[in-house]
């Protein structure tokens, strides 16, 4: 009961600012639309291929989560509030727990709109859609733990900045808005696939269309930076959680 | 019986004592103010109280629970407000209170008893659909209050209740805070010296953390032989503040 009244708590704080939804679920779509559109007027057609393009918009989106999550928690440690709920009878698994799990049904909204939006540009509907789907929660789990290890770092005021960057650095090291491959053997490239982000749309891009031999080591490294951050957001949160009663 | 006792309540940060030794008991049902300039030590002595600080030294015991040893025990009969107040802004008044009800493991229908009673209780019921965030600052620590007693504590801790708020808003939170008294235990840490002495049964002085006078309103102004009691403050605030 506990748990369940703070992460419905944290649930309806994130679901009722119309900027959030805005931002997590309109922006994307509308990226989505005009990379379409622009793709298809770039001649050979191989720019924004929806293939690609679907899970890499999808990232897009899962990088908000990051930014809401962090500004949730940062926003609670500077007021009063967590002064409040901490007074309570909450433990720190409830904490952990209330602020990360209400953010999983809003990121698997997020990948639903995208790929629905998809559809009206090409995407082929098939069951490799759904495998799409349950390749990128890990990526989603990333993202989430991220905004954790966000929001126990920073105040309110900084969490806007770095989350802003961190949805930039985590675009451009996927190679979303253009093709990796053109700086193939160059040190950005090899950065680029020593971060998780560009595996994250490759693992998406590959289950999409049903490569399922090159989806793997796509997936484990992505898996492997979940489990990483995961790992990390306890750690920190639960620093977080001690240095806030000294 | 005791709501409150401290026992060589202390605590350090680094070399600087924000509560020193305090040695204070609060009978049962008594609303007890803090009184202090600021940096005094009140917010630090109630932190320690619910359970959020750790004392550096000595301990204290809430309704006989230990604060270091028991602290779900002292949660489980205690509530804060904060000294800003603390709603989560994009519920409304009646998901807030009921947010606190479940947060202290009240069932739904509990819950909603207890929530729809506030309201009233509160003076809320024009504002109960409405979100936080678009309230009057009067409104908001109405709420806050309210937030701390939907898990009907024993001991409610209010911090700075009336900080900020204007004299209407002010004269509003003391009607309520005196139709709270004799049902709970209530913590008052304030540096209004009209407030402290319009609602407490005892006042508590401290200075640079440590208590310099404990008693009514009226036995402080007899031992600082003064004849108001902002003067009686003074005196007995001074030789440590050095005013």
């Amino acid at each position: 009961m506990r748990f369940r009244a703070f992460a419905g708590r944290n649930a309806k704080e994130l679901l009722r600012d119309p900027l959030n939804v805005s931002l997590s679920l309109g922006l994307p779509v509308f990226m989505l639309i005009l990379l379409s559109v622009l793709g298809k007027s770039i001649p050979g057609g191989g720019m924004f291929a929806i293939d690609t393009l679907a899970p890499g918009i999808v990232l897009f989106s899962f990088s908000f989560t990051t930014l809401f999550v962090g500004f949730l928690i940062a926003q609670d440690r500077t007021g009063s509030f967590l002064v409040r709920l901490s007074s309570s009878p909450l433990t720190a698994v409830d904490f952990y727990l209330g602020y990360s799990l209400p953010v999983l049904p809003l990121a698997m909204c997020q990948m639903a709109v995208c790929f629905i939006a998809a559809l009206f540009f090409g995407l082929t509907l098939s069951v490799n859609l759904l495998l799409a789907f349950l390749v990128m929660l890990p990526a989603a789990v990333l993202f989430i733990t991220a905004g954790l290890i966000l929001g126990c770092l920073f105040p309110d005021k900084a969490v806007g900045g770095i989350g802003s960057i961190f949805v930039n650095i985590a675009t451009i090291f996927a190679g979303i808005w253009f093709p990796l491959e053109l700086m193939e053997g160059s040190v950005f490239y090899k950065i680029c696939h020593a971060l998780p982000f560009v595996h994250i749309a490759k693992a998406g891009a590959c289950a999409v269309s049903g490569d399922y031999r090159a989806l793997l080591p796509h997936l484990l490294w992505v898996m492997g930076y979940a489990v990483l951050f995961a790992a990390l957001s306890v750690f920190i949160f639960s620093r977080r959680m001690r240095a806030e009663k000294r | 019986m005791t709501a409150i006792e401290t026992r060589g309540l202390t605590k350090r940060f680094g070399t600087f004592t924000a509560v020193d030794h305090l040695d204070l008991t609060v009978e049962e049902g008594e609303l007890f103010a803090l009184l202090g300039v600021n940096g005094a030590g009140k917010t630090t002595a109630i932190r320690m109280l619910t359970c959020l600080l750790p004392p550096t030294e000595g301990t204290a015991l809430v309704l006989g629970h230990d604060i270091c040893a028991e602290t779900a025990a002292v949660k489980a009969v205690t509530d804060v407000s904060p000294q800003e107040t603390a709603v989560a802004r994009q519920l409304t008044v009646r998901e807030n209170l009921l947010l606190m009800a479940g947060l202290y493991g009240a069932d739904k229908a509990e819950a909603e008893k207890r929530a729809d009673e506030l309201i009233s209780v509160f003076d809320l019921e024009e504002v109960r659909a409405k979100r936080a965030k678009t309230l009057s600052g009067g409104m908001q620590r109405r709420l806050s209050i309210a937030m701390a007693l939907v898990s009907r504590p024993k001991v409610l801790f209010l911090d700075e209740p009336t900080l900020g708020l204007d004299v209407l808003a002010r004269r509003g939170l003391w009607k309520l805070i005196r139709e709270l008294k004799g049902s709970i235990t209530i913590i008052l840490t304030t540096h209004y010296l009209e407030e402290a002495e319009t609602l407490s049964d005892r006042i508590a002085i401290l200075s640079k953390g440590s208590l310099r006078a404990c008693g009514t309103a009226e036995e402080l102004k007899t031992l600082a032989g003064t004849g108001s009691f902002e003067d009686a403050f003074i005196a007995l605030a001074a030789e440590k503040e050095e005013l």
